[in-house]
């Protein structure tokens, strides 16, 4: 038997966090898996019968004892503007745990994880997974407006929060990579993670390999299956077109053949 | 428990459901869900002479109860599969059959020669109907001349039993079948992707970046369906059946409309179980409807 499955999960709770983004909580009636930061689960939008298609997330949060897992949703488009509409008590059929995870941090070593938007979930799992004093981890969340921030400060005990807005409506005005942090020397850190947008994560990218940091990204390739069979969310890396799904979704960044 | 065994030439299938090529990878990522040795057989990803990088992305477009690929036949070549992929899945316990792909009839030949020397594969696809590749695949499949040339030329070099997939994307599939049974081929299997196309009317671009691809899903199944009941008519050979399966239900109508056995392919991608809950539905209709076996029911459509 293999170790991943097919399965219904009941849906605990929904709650908006924002304009954007909402917060979908989903129990399983079996224990889960080990689950780690970067992984995703492939979800059928129930009883919508003009979306064919599964939608992936990443998971943000995992409760064994509750056997719940939690996702940020982001509105992006029909699928998730679906999703989004669910009411405690429906059931949804998940595929999981698909994907790689991010490397752990070695002990004593100091990271940086940016999230943007609905791609802070992974990197706010990956703090309160990284085994470190959260005086060794910076966690840098950008958003385009206060409006749209996504309120992680219950993860201040695993790391240091950081805050910009487009806007400057929240925190430090501009883009991630105009945070100080970017300024001053990046090479104190050890290993960089980045979650969001495909721009944010070059930019991000750009800045860890002039330092020399090592940096992995995770990244959002439109796929059908999940599980590495329709071959459709391929990457080009070094190693040739490889499925985002199996290979991925988390990739160092000298592995990519981004023009960085 | 109904007899569910079926036969397609010298192969015999321990139930009539099976996989779909370049929907269910080389057997293994459905392994990692359940004992694909439940299954009737699995026709693996389509492979090459050489590695095949594929199309650029985006390759899929989702639509209305379907989707568009353009995968373009990504596959690191027939080479790296002897060598790397078929030691660790020859020993699944149900038929393997190998798809078959090439730019020019030399190309089909020197890689059905290679496959004919692996002792686990009982069969072959012939593939003439891909839409997504520039040279060979379905331009060899929508016409007579074609497809007796690809299917005259390999079955002189391969005993063991030979399908070929035909493509939808023709005036009178019948016709093609005819044409390829005249050549020795042992079965048909149908229909391959519709070619099809998507546009972002917001952008005014196409949604794949070859701008057209194959339609599959529910969207072609009774487009499918009369297609697989027109040649089951026009053929003696064994007709193998799939577009847009997605339950047992499904499974039946092809069946009664003439197939021996099914492909189950794009409803892999929605739920990778969809399978083994066909054949379980297929077992509860015959025993509902006091079958003794699945053969009984081939072709039974009552007019």
């Amino acid at each position: 038997m293999g170790k991943k499955s097919v399965g219904d999960f009941r849906v605990a709770e929904n709650i908006q966090l924002n304009d954007t983004n909402f917060l979908l909580k989903l129990q399983s009636q079996d224990p889960l898996p080990e689950v780690r930061p970067g992984q995703f689960v492939n979800i059928d939008i129930a009883n919508c019968k003009e979306i064919f298609l599964r939608r992936p997330f990443s998971i943000y949060e995992a409760d064994y004892n509750n056997q719940t897992v939690s996702l940020i949703v982001k509105i992006l488009g029909r699928g998730s503007k679906k999703l989004t509409e669910v009411k405690p008590g429906d059931v949804l059929s998940l595929i999981y745990p698909l994907g790689k995870h991010f490397t752990y941090p070695l002990p004593g070593e100091r990271i940086l994880a940016v999230g943007g938007g609905s791609g802070l979930a992974p990197m706010l799992f990956l703090a309160k997974e990284s085994g470190l004093p959260p005086e060794n981890v910076d966690i840098l969340i950008g958003a385009r407006s206060a409006s749209d921030h996504i309120d992680a400060a219950s993860y201040s005990r695993y790391g240091n929060l950081h805050h910009t807005t487009e806007d400057g409506t929240l925190g430090f005005r501009g883009l991630v990579t105009q945070h100080p942090i970017f300024a001053d020397d990046l090479k104190k850190y050890n290993r960089i993670y980045a979650c969001g947008p495909d721009g944010m994560m070059k930019a991000i990218a750009k800045e860890a390999k002039k330092a020399g940091v090592e940096c992995e990204v995770s990244l959002e390739n439109l796929m059908a299956c999940g599980f590495g069979v329709c071959l459709c969310c391929i990457e080009p890396t070094v190693n040739g077109n490889v499925c985002v799904c199996t290979e991925g979704p988390v990739f160092n960044i000298n592995d990519l053949k981004w023009p960085i | 428990m109904a007899d569910l065994a079926v036969q397609i030439h010298n192969l015999k299938l321990k139930n009539p459901v099976m996989l779909a090529s370049g929907t269910c990878g080389y057997a293994e990522e459905i392994n990692e869900f359940y004992d694909v040795s439940q299954l009737g057989g699995i026709f693996l990803k389509g492979l090459t002479l050489r590695n095949r990088d594929g199309n650029l992305y985006p390759r899929m477009a989702e639509t209305p109860s379907g989707m568009l690929n353009a995968v373009g036949l990504q596959n690191k070549g027939i080479d790296n599969f002897i060598s790397n992929i078929y030691p660790r899945i020859k020993n699944y316990n149900t038929p393997l059959i190998i798809n078959v792909n090439g730019s020019t009839v030399e190309d089909y030949i020197e890689l059905t020669e290679k496959v004919n020397e692996l002792e686990g594969i009982p069969a072959i696809e012939l593939n003439i109907s891909c839409p997504n590749v520039k040279e060979g695949g379905m331009a060899f499949g929508i016409t007579c001349p074609g497809a007796e040339a690809v299917t005259r030329e390999v079955r002189k070099v391969y005993s063991k039993t030979l399908i070929v997939k035909l493509s939808p994307n023709v005036t009178d599939i019948s016709e093609i079948a005819r044409a390829v049974e005249g050549q020795g081929a042992d079965s048909v299997s149908l229909v391959n992707t519709f070619v099809g196309m998507a546009i972002d009317a917001e952008t005014r671009k196409p949604l794949l970046s070859t701008v057209t691809g194959g339609l599959s899903g529910p969207a072609i199944k009774p487009i499918a369906l009369r297609m697989v009941w027109q040649v089951a008519k026009a053929v003696k050979i064994p007709v193998v059946a799939m577009g847009g399966i997605m339950n047992a239900t499904d499974a039946l109508e092809f069946m009664i409309a003439g197939a021996s056995a099914v492909q189950i392919g794009t409803a892999l991608f929605k739920d990778p179980f969809i399978p083994l809950h066909v054949i379980e539905g297929l077992n509860d209709y015959l025993e509902r409807h006091r079958f003794s076996s699945v053969n009984e029911l081939i072709g039974c459509l009552q007019l």
